[in-house]
């Protein structure tokens, strides 16, 4: 079973041992958001049932308590999803500032509505349930691990294009 | 331990309780009803349904009865209106996406849910929305799911990882997408996950076999005992219009508990087979032909008589299962006896029995199952428990977690589902040398004082640091067992495996057991259906044992719920021998095309819901069970052809009006059952230094063990069957330039057959294991010993 743990890269699999020397020996489990954070990084930002699994070996979990992780937080894709997720934030604070004009833009610029991804597997619009707590900066977004305040459509496709 | 109990006041009466208990636990000692969907006395505490909501006075809100520890002076009303208003809340939150398909759902009928509502839903809902829709998921042959009618009360999931040892289902997703289930499509492969069956307080799992096959209130609710292993695990057998149409678990604290195998609980459907004999039937000419039972009766009498009168009785073998029932192995052997020979025999898969003489009354589990909760080490010999007495492995598995260790002595690498603290995987024929390592790791550290020929006969042996650890676990322990299971029964030294285990446990003041396998082994035993001792244990000039029956090829045989070609040890030369005979009759409740072949005589008999009869399981308690339904078609309880058949040769005795006179005689033989395994141990066989060459391994999978489970449907579908591959490790695979798939030739003694190659890498180096009962390898022989395999 060993082989399974191969998926995960040498930089994923040091980033989860960085981890585990946080935890005492036998709580490896404890590593396990880390773990799971660092196998959606190096795969373009969604996770796949082998990476879960190696995970689950990697952490001397059952498979299925990796799954339930993976499932449980919005953080973590678990289908196929464009590699930039892009997160706007339409909570209270947002929504005054105008975040539903920045989705609409978004969504109409990319061709694709929230929680879907553009064909050529560039960008997600991640449906956003929580508060991103960035208030002061309304309305704001996160790409990947990013966060772009005080948006305005024009600044939505200056951040874009840049993107790779 | 009276500082220990508190009082405490639940709707007005007061009780007495234990410090820490839950107020559930209380309540259910004093049969005060709390509702309640996700406590479960045998899981841990998980207080997410909410339906226990009691009033406990100076608390603001209603509190969950499961969760709530009892205090001094506590007041509780279950059934006041603050705690029905609450409870009422909970139901009509657990009613927002529960479908209303209870007409066409199999749990209708005995449903929590279904229950409570009738007792704390309303008449109408007030919800209006979309209910929620889960899509099923195939997870295997045995479960049926039907999520979209979950509750979440999450008892399959805590039963997978508190109970089966192995966490298969979970809880993925969160808030309302919340779903139960394996997330992907896989089939649960526990051996216990049937319970989860029992578990669901709702219809989301039911059972597939028994799927829209009969309303639960049309079943009526018989007792038995399970047939399948050494247990003798409790059972209820449900039936509808003389239809066997399910079996569940009967509750026995000191046996089962509450729980039972997936083997236990699926082979009913065996039962409604198609391949049972519906009457009794004569081979005339080579072609089968129905006959009546006097016409099926005298031909066996005829035949039978003529050895009887040239006074060649001992060319007449019978060969049972240790699976019949105490009545019908007594009068098997009666009958056998009567005639005039002591060839009789129920050790089907045995190969040594050098030691017979020396055998306690019979094979003792050497404490009761209830007691394998506090052990505290355990040496486990050629076992792989977890899939021949699961119920046995689940208490090992509770006292592992309770701290007790387990080392293991195997040929296989099995996949124990507690963590094992020492682990020997060796080719068979080194067991013995391991044994004696840790025979004499026992006697350097106990510094005991033995006899100079033992001293001798292990002289060979080096103790390594992984013998002292296991000699030191069972040193240490106030309360330890070596355990010889059901691969070291059959393996060609067992009376040496005996022996140096028996000197083990008692050189480290530890108990030895055997786990043996059928579910009648101690009642064959004590019936007296082995050649060497009548009933009730009385030494007689012994005939022939099962093996000799086969190789001496005798001119009649007599088999009772036995296939020789698939439950012997040498299947190759059971079936040669059956083949040979001038005369075959089969007491069996199926019929095969290799029987179709060899028998002469088939005479249909019921199996285990059809006919009363008494069982001994491995701890020595003696159950006995009245039948379920009436036989099929033409079929009878054995003990009743035995007794006809007494008749036709005009033997005395054999005037029995009930099984119960049968069991009273047998009894009186027998008297009280005690097991005793102590024994004036001697050091029989060469202990082997070096392994000889390749070593073939054999394995009876969980669900091939007897005819009754090898014609189960759905159980046939799981992966506990033979496939007829050989596995083999890597190691041996690349030595032999052999890849998964491949075909092999496979030689044993002068015989070969081609079989799939699997790479295994739990099988011991230089070995072959095989699965036994697969048509495929009957023709190589003999369950241990040389094999020689090539790409073919």
């Amino acid at each position: 079973m060993t082989e399974s743990t191969q998926v995960l890269t040498e930089h994923t699999r040091s980033e989860i041992e960085e981890w585990l020397k946080k935890y005492p020996e036998d709580r490896k489990q404890s590593a396990v958001l880390a773990a799971l954070r660092a196998a959606q990084h190096q795969n373009d930002g969604y996770l796949t049932t082998e990476l879960m699994d190696a995970v689950a070996t990697y952490l001397d979990m059952p498979r299925i308590a990796v799954y339930e992780v993976a499932s449980f937080y919005s953080m973590f894709e678990t289908e196929p999803v464009g590699r930039h997720s892009i997160s706007v934030c339409t909570n209270i604070s947002c929504m005054l500032m105008g975040s539903d004009t920045i989705v609409e833009h978004l969504e109409k610029k990319l061709g694709i509505k929230t929680g879907e991804s553009t064909k050529d597997g560039k960008f997600f619009i991640k449906v956003e349930e929580e508060c991103l707590a960035a208030c002061c900066g309304g309305p704001m977004m996160m790409i990947d691990h990013k966060y772009y305040e005080n948006l305005t459509p024009e600044k939505v496709d200056e951040i874009l294009d840049e993107l790779e | 331990m009276s500082e220990d109990k508190i009082t405490i006041e639940v709707d007005g009466q007061t009780f007495s309780a234990n410090k820490g208990q839950m107020l559930i636990e209380v309540t259910d000692a004093n049969d005060i009803y709390v509702p309640r969907f996700c406590y479960h006395n045998k899981l841990t505490i998980a207080a997410n349904c909410r339906m226990c909501l009691v009033e406990v006075e100076k608390a603001p809100k209603a509190l969950p009865a499961c969760a709530t520890p009892v205090m001094e002076g506590m007041k509780v009303k279950t059934k006041s209106k603050a705690a029905i208003a609450a409870q009422k809340a909970v139901m009509e939150f657990l009613l927002i996406n529960h479908p209303l398909d209870c007409p066409i759902c199999d749990q209708g009928g005995e449903c929590e849910l279904q229950d409570l509502a009738m007792g704390y839903g309303q008449d109408v809902s007030r919800y209006q929305e979309r209910k929620r829709v889960v899509k099923d998921k195939n997870i295997g042959p045995l479960i049926q799911t039907d999520l979209t009618r979950c509750i979440h009360c999450t008892r399959c999931v805590r039963f997978g990882e508190e109970i089966a040892g192995l966490r298969e289902m979970g809880a993925t997703g969160r808030g309302e997408n919340t779903q139960i289930g394996t997330y992907i499509e896989k089939s649960v492969t526990s051996e216990m996950s049937g319970n989860v069956i029992d578990l669901c307080p709702v219809g989301a799992l039911t059972s597939k076999p028994f799927r829209y096959s009969a309303r639960t209130w049309e079943l009526v609710q018989k007792e038995a005992v399970a047939p399948h292993d050494s247990v003798g695990s409790n059972i209820h057998v449900h039936v509808k219009a003389n239809k066997v149409k399910r079996v569940v678990p009967a509750i026995n604290e000191s046996i089962n508990e509450v729980w039972l195998s997936d083997r236990d609980r699926f082979s009913y459907e065996a039962v409604n087979s198609e391949d049972r004999l519906n009457k009794p039937m004569v081979k005339d000419n080579g072609t089968w032909h129905e006959v009546d039972w006097e016409t099926a009766l005298e031909v066996v009498s005829n035949s039978l008589q003529v050895l009887i009168d040239s006074n060649d009785t001992e060319q007449i073998g019978a060969i049972a299962s240790a699976s019949s029932t105490l009545e019908e192995l007594y009068l098997l052997q009666k009958y056998i006896r009567a005639i005039g020979s002591n060839n009789i025999d129920s050790r089907l898969k045995q190969s040594d029995f050098s030691d017979q003489d020396d055998a306690p009354a019979f094979p003792y589990l050497g404490q009761s199952i209830a007691e394998f909760d506090n052990l505290q080490a355990t040496l486990l010999i050629g076992s792989n428990v977890r899939k021949e007495q699961p119920i046995i492995n689940h208490r090992l598995r509770k006292a592992v977690l309770h701290g007790a260790t387990v080392s293991v002595l195997n040929s296989v690498d099995y996949d124990f589902n507690f963590p094992v603290k020492a682990k020997t995987i060796v080719a068979p024929d080194m067991i013995p040398l391991e044994l004696a390592s840790i025979l004499k790791a026992v006697i350097e550290i106990s510094n005991r004082d033995v006899d100079t020929q033992i001293k001798q006969s292990i002289d060979k042996a080096t103790a390594d640091e992984n013998h002292k650890a296991i000699a030191a676990q069972l040193l240490d322990a106030d309360d330890a067992i070596v355990l010889l299971g059901n691969i070291a029964s059959s393996h060609p030294q067992f009376s040496l495996l005996r022996s140096l285990a028996g000197l083990i446990a008692e050189l480290s003041n530890s108990k030895l057991g055997y786990l043996s396998e059928n579910a009648n082994t101690s009642g064959a035993w004590l019936a007296g259906a082995v050649p060497h001792r009548l009933t009730g244990c009385k030494q007689t000039d012994a005939g022939m044992n099962t093996q000799e029956m086969l190789k001496a090829r005798l001119k009649a045989y007599i088999l009772m719920g036995v296939e020789p070609e698939l439950d012997c040890y040498d299947s190759r030369i059971a079936r040669e021998a059956m083949k040979n005979a001038d005369f075959v009759v089969s007491l069996t409740a199926f019929r095969s095309d290799e029987m179709n072949e060899y028998a002469d005589v088939l005479l249909p008999i019921s199996v285990f819901t059809e006919t009363s009869g008494t069982y001994i399981n491995n701890e020595g308690t003696k159950q006995s069970f009245a039948g379920a339904v009436t036989p099929l078609a033409e079929a009878r309880p054995a003990w009743k052809v035995l007794r006809v058949l007494g008749n036709y040769f005009e033997l005395e005795g054999f005037d029995y009006q009930s099984s119960t006179d049968v069991l009273d005689e047998a009894m009186k033989q027998i008297g009280s059952i005690e097991g005793d395994n102590s024994s004036s141990w001697k050091l029989s066989g060469s202990i082997n230094n070096s392994s000889n060459g390749l070593q073939r391994i054999t394995e009876t999978p969980m669900n091939m063990i007897d005819s009754i489970s090898r014609r189960a449907d759905s159980l046939q579908k799981t992966s506990d069957v033979s496939d007829g591959a050989i596995h083999i490790n890597s190691a041996l695979a690349e030595k032999n330039k052999l890849a998964n798939d491949d075909s092999a030739k496979v030689e044993q003694d002068d015989n070969s057959v081609t079989l799939k190659v699997i790479i295994d890498e739990r099988v011991a180096d230089d070995c072959v294991l095989i699965q036994s009962a697969h048509p495929e390898q009957i023709n190589l022989g003999a369950s241990f010993g040389e094999i020689r395999i090539a790409k073919s």
